[in-house]
């Protein structure tokens, strides 16, 4: 019996597609956005929200990724945003080469603000790099306060996370500080957007956020890191 | 969920490992998996039987070593291990700012390999 040492990541090969994804969209001076959420939690309502306000002034690109169907690519269409829709077919997540096959669908030289919508899951999600810049956590008021105590992975590689609902603070017993608190256990120092996408509170910050990157990216050619 | 493509990456490095070596069968793997990472040891351990069939790693035990996730209080500074779904307090002092760090590991740290054919003597074997 021999031991033969391997120390390498479990999902290495699909993080090197991840880093060929990011180069490629560096290389076309995209800002990609993985945004992941249980279902329901308003992930197609924040990028139809962030497309009201931004889609005069930049040109938006979308991937949609569903167990099955086109109900949110439609739905995207009808905005007049490139849109190309993954069926992952049963699996829980999307992976780096789902992403890399969707690339070859979107008119990657009109766009500058691309938006991965995940699988809608709190937990496979987390552990597929996708290559895309940040990652932004949807929770929502309906979902409890409880979210990032039970489901820690995610939000701790979240770069922003967005609570999605806000209007209906007053109906639900959903305290946000606690949220919050568990929030900050896993991810300290993450930007925290308590918005309403229905309504359009708290969005400009939302919208704040996402333009302080996007202007980030075309100053100058930023180098790939996770 | 997710178990089913991550034990097709793992079995993937230990067969292409073993093969660099030139080793005849895998006898083991040793796995980290962080705490925080969702994982379950025995619906890796079940796709992996399944998976690994017909190849030099069919038969293989794989041992995981948990990663664990570490939590410190900022007011007193104790600092315990936790896993989801996480405590919201500190157990010593009661504050509720805690800080965790850790548990997000997930490699295929080494494999066991033999140069004898087990498959062959686990079937002689009465």
């Amino acid at each position: 019996m021999m031991k033969l040492k391997v120390e390498k990541r479990i999902l290495s090969a699909n993080d090197e597609v991840a880093a060929q994804n990011r180069a490629r969209l560096d290389a076309a001076g995209i800002l990609a956005i993985n945004i992941m959420a249980s279902p329901g939690a308003g992930k197609t309502s924040l990028i139809l929200a962030t497309a009201g306000r931004l889609l005069r002034e930049i040109p938006l690109g979308v991937i949609e990724g569903d167990l099955a169907s086109r109900i949110d690519a439609d739905l995207v269409a009808t905005r007049g945003i490139p849109v190309t829709q993954i069926n992952t077919g049963g699996s829980c997540h999307l992976d780096a080469p789902m992403v890399r096959t969707a690339l070859d669908h979107l008119p990657l030289e009109n766009v500058r603000l691309l938006f991965i919508e995940n699988v809608g899951n709190l937990v496979c999600p987390a552990e597929f790099e996708l290559g895309a810049h940040l990652a932004v956590v949807v929770a929502s008021i309906p979902e409890g306060h409880d979210k990032p105590y039970k489901y820690p992975g995610i939000f701790a590689r979240a770069d922003a996370v967005v609570l999605n609902k806000a209007d209906l603070l007053h109906v639900f017993d959903f305290d946000v500080e606690y949220f919050e608190r568990g929030l900050r256990m896993v991810n300290p120092s993450v930007p925290l957007f308590v918005l309403s996408c229905r309504t359009g509170q708290g969005l400009d910050a939302w919208v704040t956020w996402l333009l302080h990157h996007i202007n980030d990216r075309s100053g100058s050619s930023v180098p790939a890191t996770s | 969920m997710h178990e089913l493509a991550v034990t097709e990456n793992i079995l993937a490095l230990a067969l292409e490992a073993a093969q660099k070596a030139g080793a005849r069968r895998i006898t083991a793997l040793n796995l980290v998996i962080g705490d925080l990472s969702s994982f379950v040891d025995e619906s890796v351990q079940f796709y992996f039987d399944l998976l690994s069939q017909g190849t030099i790693a069919e038969g293989a035990v794989l041992h995981f070593r948990r990663e664990h996730a570490v939590a410190t209080c900022r007011a007193c500074g104790h600092q315990f291990q936790v896993s989801p779904p996480l405590v919201p307090i500190c157990p010593n002092c009661g504050d509720y700012h805690l800080e965790v760090k850790g548990g997000q590991g997930l490699a295929v740290e080494s494999i066991e390999v033999s140069d004898d054919d087990e498959a062959e003597s686990r079937k002689a074997d009465p």
